[in-house]
């Protein structure tokens, strides 16, 4: 029956989505894995020898830290680590028996690349360890001990993914810890280092944790088994709704329909609240640019675009994508295309705004930094947002709303056309500036990039008669791409 | 009202759709019948501009539907769930239609009001996104929403299938109605045969692409239909 299981995940990875995908991609993805591989595989190796050139005894100093490695693991997978539930549903009428179709969806878990990450760590760490003189026995049962708390952390994760908005409670007790412990008001791992180093020290304390994983596999196992019926477990939850009316919105006519409908958008699903994430991650872009004297000066205009475009990049990017699940409707609708395209723009515009705002507190680099980010915003509303719709004629990737994965590039909408579009968004102000710079100074850079957003600004109506017309060149492609859901 | 033209669909060398000429009067309830594959659905994805006709056209109103967008304004239509907006609220995909239709929200609340039976206390006030309502009760939203705004076309692809016998007895009454003002085109395609002949003055039926029945409805109609498609 296993070897039937074994048979579904393998056409499931095979035809997957991401598999599919172009070579450039898979070489990229596949290069990306082997870095993090080698990154973690140079901690494991490299933590022996740093910590006792700073004269600290390495197993100790890295136990004492453990209690936060296994709390910050847990709030990572409470985000980022999907429940595998395996296509279950068609299964439960079959003649498959219910403890086989559990074990097997638990057992997939424990392959899952977020167990398997950490084994690049501590398996090279502890054979250094071993190298250097420590007992091999018991440095075993100290791997063996890690190895359960991760395992632990990875059926807790499961348990505790049906309770929302969990991880906020784990990062607030992470920081309230680490606070405390750096004002030296109470020191949690004066507590949880013994611990860690018992079971490298004390005899069979390493089974505790065995012992308790085990006893949660028997829970999670009854847990799962006794919920595997479609109006429990199996069930799809439900958000309890709300109707908005947002009529403030109502004096911009047309275009104010769009954004109440936007905005919905926007706050209803979790693939789009994802996107608001990430764009406050871009918001930070700028420190790895602005105080690093490693970086050329020519570069800062980069982070200057980065930093007030995030919605513009990871938003932008994917319209008209993000209205594919009811592209048809749109198109049968009394819709004119201006307007439509207009509302996205105004959106961007808005975001953009938003972010500079948020972003003054560059201003503590000096204000011309800060000069550096309004110009970026400039030049991001008067030529990127363009750039970016028009873009969009060309994404022709449906866009899964409830999913929250693939926020960030989306690996089939990586295409030829949207690559070349991409390139005047940073290229085109990268060049002004080098020019700038080249003919005198920053000032002069930072005027020709605004210039070009002004004058990008300004002939904003003859460039949205072209968007418009390439929507409609492309609409039938872009009917029938929607209509192929993965 | 709609005049289709010489309008063949073809993919890959496959003849899909096949339409010499087909004229439909204003104000008639026209019904589409045929089995899977028989290019219903085609059909009236052509006629809303969908996708593109291999050769001919149609015109609705004289308007060639792939060149002018001024049909949009008289045309209502549903063709499956993908015409709905997930994470909308059945009152909230109302009033968008409605802004897109230049309707106040009085007015659609009077439309709303008018078809709560039709509702059946399953739809409004409900607490529930669309994405989250049943087959069913999705499909009662689209069809109400292609009647805001009072269009002068109405084009609906398998309104009856997923609906609970009550409903479709409703809905019956509701495209009946369309029906009877002669300013309103109603195009229904349907797998059921009865349904369709009890609420359709003509029904064409479709055969590969091929129109090889063209009927005005009378008592002997649902016979000859089923003695058409029986084996």
């Amino acid at each position: 029956m296993i070897k039937k299981f074994i048979y579904l995940e393998w056409k499931t990875f095979t035809r997957s989505a991401s598999f599919g995908a172009n070579v450039a991609m898979k070489i990229l993805i596949g290069f990306l894995m082997v870095y993090f591989s080698l990154i973690f595989i140079g901690m494991g190796v490299g933590a022996f020898y740093v910590l006792r050139k700073m004269n600290l005894e390495p197993l100790s100093t890295i136990n004492k830290f453990l209690i936060y490695y296994f709390l910050l693991d847990l709030v990572i997978r409470l985000l980022m680590q999907a429940i595998p539930v395996l296509n279950i549903k068609p299964l439960l009428i079959l003649p498959f028996k219910k403890p086989t179709i559990v074990h097997f969806s638990l057992g997939k878990t424990a392959l899952s690349f977020f167990n398997w990450v950490h084994a690049l760590f501590f398996i090279p760490f502890s054979i250094v360890l071993v190298l250097e003189g420590y007992d091999t026995a018991e440095i075993t049962f100290w791997l063996l001990a890690a190895f359960s708390l991760i395992y632990i952390n990875n059926f807790l994760n499961i348990i505790l993914s049906n309770i929302d908005k969990l991880f906020v409670v784990f990062i607030a007790l992470i920081l309230a810890l680490a606070a405390a412990q750096y004002y030296k008001v109470f020191d949690i791992t004066t507590f949880t280092a013994p611990v860690f180093q018992g079971f490298y020290e004390t005899k069979g304390l390493f089974l505790i944790p065995i012992l308790v994983l085990a006893g949660l596999y028997v829970f999670t196992f009854r847990y799962f088994k006794n919920n595997l019926f479609l109006d429990a477990g199996l069930s799809k939850k439900e958000d309890i709704a709300t109707t908005e009316n947002l009529s403030w919105l109502n004096q911009f006519g047309t275009l104010g329909t769009f954004l109440k409908n936007d905005i919905k958008l926007i706050k209803r699903n979790k693939r789009s609240k994802t996107t608001i994430v990430m764009s406050i991650f871009f918001l930070f872009y700028g420190f790895i640019f602005f105080g690093n004297t490693h970086q050329p000066e020519v570069m800062h205009i980069f982070a200057g675009i980065f930093v007030s475009g995030g919605f513009l990049f990871v938003f932008g990017q994917f319209v008209p994508s993000w209205d594919s699940s009811y592209y048809q409707l749109m198109m049968t609708q009394n819709i004119p295309y201006r307007g439509y395209i207009t509302s996205k723009w105004w959106l961007i515009v808005i975001a953009t705004f938003i972010s500079t705002i948020i972003a003054s507190f560059y201003l503590f680099y000096g204000w011309e930094i800060y000069l550096t980010i309004v110009v970026g915003a400039i030049y991001n509303i008067g030529v990127n947002s363009h750039l970016v719709l028009l873009g969009g004629a060309f994404t022709k990737t449906p866009i899964d709303l409830s999913s929250a994965g693939g926020a960030f590039g989306d690996k089939k909408a990586f295409n030829v056309s949207a690559m070349l579009l991409t390139l005047p968004k940073l290229l085109l102000p990268l060049g002004l500036y080098a020019i700038g710079l080249y003919l005198g100074n920053k000032t002069i850079g930072l005027a020709l990039v605004a210039g070009a957003g002004i004058l990008g600004f300004i002939f904003k109506d003859k460039v949205f008669s072209l968007i418009e017309k390439r929507y409609k060149i492309e609409k039938y492609n872009t009917i029938s791409a929607y209509k192929q859901k993965n | 009202m709609i005049q289709v033209n010489k309008l063949s669909k073809i993919y890959n060398e496959t003849t899909v759709l096949n339409i010499n000429n087909l004229e439909i009067p204003r104000g008639q309830s026209f019904g589409l019948v045929g089995n899977n594959g028989a290019g219903k659905t085609t059909f009236f994805s052509l006629l809303l501009d969908l996708i593109q006709p291999s050769t001919g056209n149609i015109t609705s109103n004289n308007i060639q539907v792939n060149t002018s967008e001024k049909w949009k304004s008289f045309t209502g239509s549903f063709l499956d769930e993908s015409f709905l907006i997930g994470y909308l609220t059945p009152e909230e995909y109302f009033y968008f239609i409605g802004d897109l239709r230049h309707q106040n929200k009085a007015d659609i609340d009077s439309l709303l009001a008018q078809h709560e039976e039709f509702f059946n206390g399953e739809i409004l006030n409900n607490k529930k996104y669309l994405r989250d309502l049943s087959k069913g009760n999705q499909k009662k939203v689209g069809i109400i929403a292609t009647l805001i705004g009072n269009p002068e076309v109405v084009i609906l692809d398998e309104p009856f299938a997923n609906l609970d016998p009550t409903t479709v007895s409703r809905l019956k009454k509701i495209i009946k109605d369309l029906a009877d003002n002669p300013n309103v085109t109603v195009l229904v395609s349907s797998h059921d045969l009865q349904h369709t002949v009890e609420v359709c003055d003509r029904i064409v039926a479709l055969n590969k692409g091929e129109i090889v029945k063209d009927i005005q409805t009378s008592e002997e109609t649902l016979q000859e239909l089923e003695l058409f498609f029986a084996v």
